[in-house]
């Protein structure tokens, strides 16, 4: 009897391992509210101070207490999106040559794990390395490239190292590895069955890739892009130690220019006052614009996912 | 038949054979020109890296504090030390509590609407830029104690490294046979027992190498602790002082106009590339092995 009577107090033993994994999960939901509420509640001073002038104001002087940060909003979406377009060609190509049998399996192998390596790498270590060997390229070429092209407004010289288009192409090499593993994982989900049945009918290699694979992959790829757009939005030190962080707004790829992010980079260190709340508002934004970009690719992969469902 | 034709059928009655070889093989080779095309930067990083950062490799780089800038001579033991010290401070905190989430979002209660929000809420974590833990820690610790501190910059890192740990351990313990827990239940274990000496065992790997992921990403991470550790000259002393770490120490050596102060960037650099390579490294095999 007491050997039966254990037993049923032994299951209605409080499980403090679960309260633990309860509370841990609670936890993870708080912070992620303790994080949105504090930047909210150090932003308020400023939001309270400058409204929406803030996004349209183009001036950022912390001296007289003036603050608007739009050129650096335009600058964050300029040089995500070149990067983007950059990186996006580069990246499915790569993802291609990973998943298609164009050279024998070693070689392949051995070109993951570059891109892995290119992954792993710190943005810091990639800041450095643009300093060195990307600013010259750009300052030497911008230059010329100016010189060429008297009236485009986006070409107009003097080109500067630090500049737009610095940032974007590093930039684009740190985003390429995200495009290239997700969309890999795009095309290797085509059903074997489909390539199969392209192939009987005849299609050749690049007619199956371009006619079957990629439309069936579309979905991923484009949500791989979109969430490499997300990821250059919010990247930090390689764009702060390149773009040549300029207050002022221009058109020019070739002049210095400034994001959101690097900003925060810059001036939070030295910052008092009513410029920490301004920088907190500046941190809301960025905030905002990256959840909004994840959140707008994964409505996009899901509503394509029901069109390419539907089609088949 | 209501299938369409498909279109390379359609578009390819009027061309060649040799056209449409011509063009298979043109595109074949457009796609490993521009995949060779973005391994010549990696390359040219790790010349680098080895060129400039491994001349001046020497025991003393581990084991002395950097000289003032415009100085020569000196190390960076104490960014390493440092380094090492916030990672683990980010550990301390993210690893039980992405563990323990991650086992309560598989095990306990896989459907349950905490379950699903916390998986949202790892999504929505894993979107948001570094900077913003570094913002978080700065506005939550730094703010409210008035001075820069290793654990401002710890819990920036462990911010960061949370999601990581919790979509990891979560596929670790998803990858586990549901016919041991079933066989554990049916022997009569709670479901402490069956998670604790069936389950865990099992998925630890996995989790070991989601987490020492997480690490080498966080190791490497510079933007969280910029403004909230900042950096210090000396060797770190207490988690509640501004403490040194080689990214940092590689940003601020890199802007400053004494090349002897940009060699050491650059060694810092490949010591940073080492560790986080390594690190990742042993995830890999250390803990492939068992799975």
């Amino acid at each position: 009897m007491s050997f039966l009577s254990r037993q049923s107090n032994y299951w209605k033993r409080i499980d403090y391992f679960h309260l633990f994994c309860w509370g841990a999960s609670i936890a993870t939901v708080l912070l992620f509210a303790l994080i949105i509420c504090e930047i909210i509640s150090k932003a308020a001073p400023a939001i309270q101070e400058f409204g929406w002038h803030f996004l349209t104001g183009s001036e950022w002087r912390p001296n007289r207490d003036i603050y608007g940060v739009f050129p650096m909003i335009i600058g964050t979406a300029a040089s995500s999106f070149i990067a983007l377009f950059l990186a996006l060609p580069l990246g499915v190509s790569v993802s291609l040559f990973l998943s298609e049998n164009f050279l024998p399996a070693t070689p392949r192998h051995f070109f993951r794990m570059m891109i892995e390596m290119l992954a792993a790498t710190p943005s810091v270590v990639y800041g450095l390395w643009g300093i060195f060997t990307v600013v010259p390229l750009v300052h030497h070429y911008g230059n010329m490239i100016a010189r060429h092209s008297h009236s485009l407004p986006f070409l107009k010289g003097p080109a500067y190292g630090n500049s737009l288009l610095t940032a974007s192409l590093v930039l684009s090499l740190m985003i390429l590895p995200t495009i290239a593993s997700l969309s890999r994982s795009a095309l290797e989900a085509v059903p074997q069955s489909l390539r199969e049945g392209a192939y009987a009918l005849g299609a050749t290699r690049w007619e199956t890739i371009l006619h079957v694979r990629i439309p069936y992959a579309a979905p991923g790829i484009i949500a791989a892009a979109i969430l490499a757009l997300g990821r250059a939005m919010g990247e930090t030190m390689a764009v702060a130690m390149l773009i040549g962080n300029s207050q002022c707004f221009t058109l020019s790829l070739f002049s210095p220019s400034n994001t959101l992010s690097a900003l925060l980079a810059n001036q939070f260190a030295e910052a008092d006052g009513l410029q920490i709340s301004a920088l907190m508002y500046v941190a809301l934004i960025l905030v905002i614009l990256t959840l909004g970009t994840n959140f707008l690719g994964e409505i996009i992969r899901r509503h394509m996912q029901k069109i390419t469902a539907e089609g088949h | 038949m209501s299938h369409p034709i498909p279109h390379f059928f359609q578009h390819n009655h009027n061309k060649t054979a040799f056209g449409r070889l011509l063009r298979n093989h043109l595109l074949t080779v457009l796609c490993v020109f521009l995949s060779c095309i973005t391994i010549v930067p990696l390359f040219s990083l790790l010349y680098l890296l080895f060129k400039k950062g491994g001349s001046f490799l020497s025991l003393s780089i581990f084991t002395e504090l950097p000289a003032s800038p415009g100085l020569e001579g000196g190390g960076f033991g104490n960014a390493i030390l440092g380094t090492l010290m916030m990672v683990g401070i980010a550990t301390f905190f993210s690893g039980p509590i992405g563990i323990l989430g991650a086992i309560f979002i598989a095990e306990y209660a896989p459907l349950s609407r905490l379950a699903r929000t916390v998986r949202f809420v790892a999504k929505l974590l894993t979107g948001i830029p570094s900077i913003i833990c570094g913002a978080f820690a700065f506005a939550m610790i730094v703010l409210t104690t008035g001075h820069f501190s290793a654990l401002a910059g710890g819990v920036a890192l462990a911010v960061l490294m949370l999601p990581t740990i919790l979509i990891t351990s979560e596929l670790a313990l998803l990858g586990v046979s549901s016919s041991y827990r079933d066989a554990s239940y049916g022997l009569g274990a709670t479901p402490f027992q069956t998670i604790w000496c069936i389950v865990l065992p099992e998925a630890l790997p996995a989790m070991m190498r989601g987490m020492m992921l997480a690490v080498a990403r966080a190791a490497g991470e510079t933007a969280p602790i910029l403004f909230t550790a900042l950096f210090s000259q000396g060797w770190p002393r207490s988690i509640l002082e501004p403490m040194a770490s080689l990214s940092v120490l590689i940003y601020n050596f890199s802007a400053l106009p004494y090349p002897y102060q940009v060699q050491m960037a650059w060694t810092a650099s490949l010591v940073l590339v080492g560790m986080v390579t390594g690190i990742n490294l042993i995830a890999q095999w250390a803990f492939c092995k068992k799975i």
